[in-house]
């Protein structure tokens, strides 16, 4: 009992420092309410470019200290969030959004997927039909073992 | 036999697609400037070295030049600094300086210690121009042209190869003697 207890206490423990640590990555606090939720919304939707599948919300490197101070001073300013999207598109590419735009280059990426769930019903059809085509011409075998 | 041709046909498709995301990747080395082709962002900053003086970005107006950004803490500055240096006595365009994010003492050291290829650095301590350039880790260079768009941008160490592969390249032709 009591070393359960001792390992509930260390897993508690460990948890803690855990979410310490995350926390600790961004302490930004706007002074409004409305902006804060804006904020932490805009941050977790920005690549971090040094480290690629982290947003600027979760990364600890300069780099995305900095484009958090730009989206918080934006935010103040009265900026819109599809203005702050722009800018940050307009220095660092599409990229900078975990979810890029639907344009001509991306469009690819939405359409193929629905291509190839209607080829392979398709395919799956084929083939269906073809098996079931073949049951109804050669019925010779299945008379044999109606015979039997 | 026919049978296999359309699963051949698409295995082959899915093999190119997948090629191609692959080989496009977002990637450090391989990551295209959102910049190209368009005016290279506007900076005033303190030059390096010299209070009180301040460097523009329409300084080098009417001609091509390079920017190249660095910082003390930069491990692969340091690995291209050599490279720099025999970029800087070629003479053949202004290579300047954007020192990111560092400590001015430390970046003037540097400069001393290892010699200095820039004709100025301009000095950005807070990282807002080379936010508007869109750098994301240094080294990275841009070249600018004459009529002061950017024409392209190398990320990582700049080594003898990728100055004449892509920034001589890109300046005009020098007469012949």
């Amino acid at each position: 009992m009591m070393r359960m207890n001792t390992l509930r206490s260390w897993m508690v423990l460990t948890a803690l420092s855990w979410s310490l640590a995350a926390g600790a990555v961004d302490i930004t606090l706007l002074p409004d309410p409305v902006l804060q939720e804006r904020y932490e919304v805009l941050t977790h939707e920005l690549r971090c470019m040094q480290c690629m599948n982290n947003s600027i919300a979760d990364s600890p490197v300069g780099l995305a200290s900095d484009l958090r101070r730009e989206v918080r001073e934006q935010l103040i300013a009265g900026k819109s969030d599809d203005e702050i999207r722009a800018y940050m598109v307009q220095r660092y590419g599409n990229v900078i959004l975990f979810s890029p735009p639907l344009d001509s280059s991306s469009a690819w990426v939405w359409i193929l997927p629905g291509v190839a769930v209607l080829a392979g019903l398709f395919i799956g059809v084929r083939i269906v039909r073809r098996r079931s085509s073949l049951v109804d011409t050669d019925d010779s075998s299945v008379e044999a073992e109606d015979a039997r | 036999m026919n049978r296999f041709i359309l699963p051949v046909v698409i295995f082959v498709a899915l093999a190119g697609v997948l090629y191609v995301g692959v080989r496009h990747s977002p990637n450090k080395s391989t990551m295209v400037s959102a910049l190209l082709g368009k005016p290279a962002p506007a900076f005033e900053l303190p030059v390096l070295g010299t209070p009180g003086r301040t460097i523009r970005s329409t300084d080098f107006a009417g001609q091509p030049w390079v920017l190249n950004v660095w910082g003390t803490w930069c491990v692969e500055c340091r690995i291209e600094h050599d490279a720099l240096l025999a970029i800087a006595r070629e003479q053949r365009v202004p290579l300047v300086g954007l020192n990111w994010k560092d400590e001015d003492d430390a970046a003037q050291q540097w400069l001393a210690s290892l010699g200095n290829p820039y004709v100025v650095t301009a000095v950005d301590k807070e990282g807002r121009t080379a936010i508007d350039f869109g750098v994301y880790g240094a080294p990275e260079t841009f070249f600018i042209d004459a009529a002061g768009l950017v024409q392209y941008r190398h990320v990582g160490a700049m080594t003898a190869e990728v100055w004449q592969r892509e920034f001589l390249s890109r300046l005009p032709q020098r007469g012949l003697p």
